[in-house]
């Protein structure tokens, strides 16, 4: 029998998330920071104002452990820490007073890029190449306390070479999914991805990265040179 | 074969094109206004391409920085936006200029990966006609065109019918329209296409796995204009169909 819970729970088993991955642009404040008085110039000439978001397709799903590929002719990629909002109702039109209530639960993610400088048209070739999203297991809603007050990491070979807390968000949860969910329905097992800290890490092939986020997950992956043996 | 889901009796069905309407697989044909129409397919990524006609890359050349040249401008879209033949799509009261896109989307069939240009067309299952809207007053110069102006609820309506790639000998020479309210707004060919369709697979596949039941919607050509509540939007494709779409308010969406 349908019920509100196992919709929530259904959302949560799904492995890898059995919806759309979305990623949102500059929402760490030290990310839009970063490009200065650039947002006023050429190509962008003004600031965000509306949430802006990417979409990771399902050709870049991975999991814990599955290597990460650098394409050759690539030095280093983009180690992007990022918490993942797993929807567990459709969520259309939320109110920010309610909108933790749609989803089902968090989750780590890594949202891997080509190191690359414009955000005004980026190539696909940057961000949607296979196994550039690994992902982890999503804890369900009740583990978070506040998804605001978390803290994300990336190490690379052990070493913590990233710490950076949600509290740097433009929009918060909330704030961000209510603003989304105005202009397109997030469905269960989507997948939100509230942004990537400012100064990604970058990582060689024979690096290996994790991302974390306490309370949530961690999740580690090997960079390994395109065409060596797997 | 052309092949359409549909909703009726309660029900979802798989149907086929028929002289009085559609034929479910159940036998029953039904009329064309009796069924509510899905898109023809459960979408998994939806590539699609901005500026891959020669005369719309002319059209909007005031507001161009980069070139199409240099590589194919490619986007992608959620399956959310996606609605089916004879539906409603919502326009914002605070829109000023929203348009339709007429576009040939193509259907893959089976994995793609780093596929050269001469075996592109064998990971083609098919053909639909796509109606990608765009609200131009929400486009920001971060990842444009932005999901908000690409990735709306209702803005992307695909179908009637999923056309067999078998049953279109050629694809690069189709005629496209739109119609709005019964008058022709936009025409075009798909020989026009700047990025050719086994261009694009080549392309895409190059750095990204394409799978079965994934999109290219092809872009689309000279010809967009500014749609109201209450007009009829006809997008035509020879030979694969004729989507049919009709412009409501914030209304009828409960919005005041």
């Amino acid at each position: 029998m349908f019920t509100l819970e196992s919709s929530l729970t259904a959302a949560l088993a799904s492995q890898p998330p059995r919806g759309t991955v979305y990623g949102t642009l500059l929402n760490f404040r030290d990310a839009l920071e970063a490009l200065g008085d650039a947002v006023d110039r050429a190509p962008y000439r003004a600031p965000p104002k509306a949430p802006i978001l990417y979409i990771k397709p399902r050709n870049t799903i991975a999991s814990h452990e599955d290597p990460i590929v650098v394409p050759s002719g690539i030095d280093e990629l983009e180690i992007g820490v990022s918490l993942g909002l797993v929807i567990g109702r459709a969520a259309c039109r939320l109110r920010e007073s309610d909108a933790l209530a749609f989803l089902a639960g968090y989750v780590v993610v890594n949202d891997v890029s080509v190191p690359h400088d414009s955000y005004y048209r980026p190539s696909l070739r940057f961000k949607c190449r296979d196994g550039f999203c690994p992902i982890g297991t999503p804890v369900p809603r009740d583990a978070v306390a506040d998804p605001n007050a978390l803290t994300l990491r990336v190490e690379i070979d052990g070493i913590e070479v990233q710490c950076s807390s949600v509290t740097g968000l433009v929009r918060p949860v909330q704030r961000l999914l209510a603003e989304v969910s105005d202009f397109m329905t997030l469905h269960p097992g989507d997948v939100l991805m509230v942004g990537v800290p400012g100064n990604a890490p970058r990582a060689c092939p024979g690096q290996r990265v994790s991302v974390s986020i306490a309370g949530v997950g961690r999740i580690s992956n090997a960079l390994v040179a395109e065409g060596a043996a797997a | 074969m052309r092949r359409a889901r549909v909703a009726y009796g309660g029900a979802i069905h798989e149907a086929l094109e028929h002289a009085q309407g559609v034929r479910l697989a159940d036998g029953r044909v039904v009329a064309e206004e009796a069924v509510v129409w899905l898109p023809p397919l459960e979408v998994g990524t939806v590539v699609a391409l901005g500026l891959n006609y020669a005369d719309h890359v002319k059209e909007l050349s005031k507001e161009l920085t980069v070139s199409s040249r240099d590589e194919p401008l490619a986007f992608l879209k959620g399956p959310g936006a996606l609605i089916g033949h004879r539906s409603q799509t919502r326009r914002p009261a605070d829109a000023s200029f929203m348009h339709y896109e007429c576009e040939l989307a193509v259907v893959i069939g089976s994995r793609a990966r780093k596929v050269k240009r001469a075996s592109a067309m064998d990971h083609v299952a098919g053909y639909a006609v796509a109606n990608d809207y765009a609200i131009r007053d929400y486009l920001e110069n971060y990842y444009r065109p932005n999901l908000r102006v690409k990735n709306r609820d209702t803005c992307t309506v695909l179908g009637p019918w999923l056309v067999d790639a078998a049953d279109v000998p050629d694809p690069h020479a189709l005629a496209l329209r739109t119609l709005v309210n019964g008058q022709i707004t936009q025409q075009g060919n798909t020989r026009d296409m700047i990025n050719d369709i086994p261009a694009l697979i080549e392309y895409l596949t190059d750095f990204m796995t394409l799978n079965a039941g994934d999109v290219i919607l092809t872009g689309t050509p000279d010809g967009v204009v500014n749609v109201q509540v209450g007009d009829e939007v006809v997008t035509e494709i020879e030979g694969i169909g004729r989507l049919v779409n009709t412009i409501v308010g914030d209304a009828e969406f409960g919005r005041t």
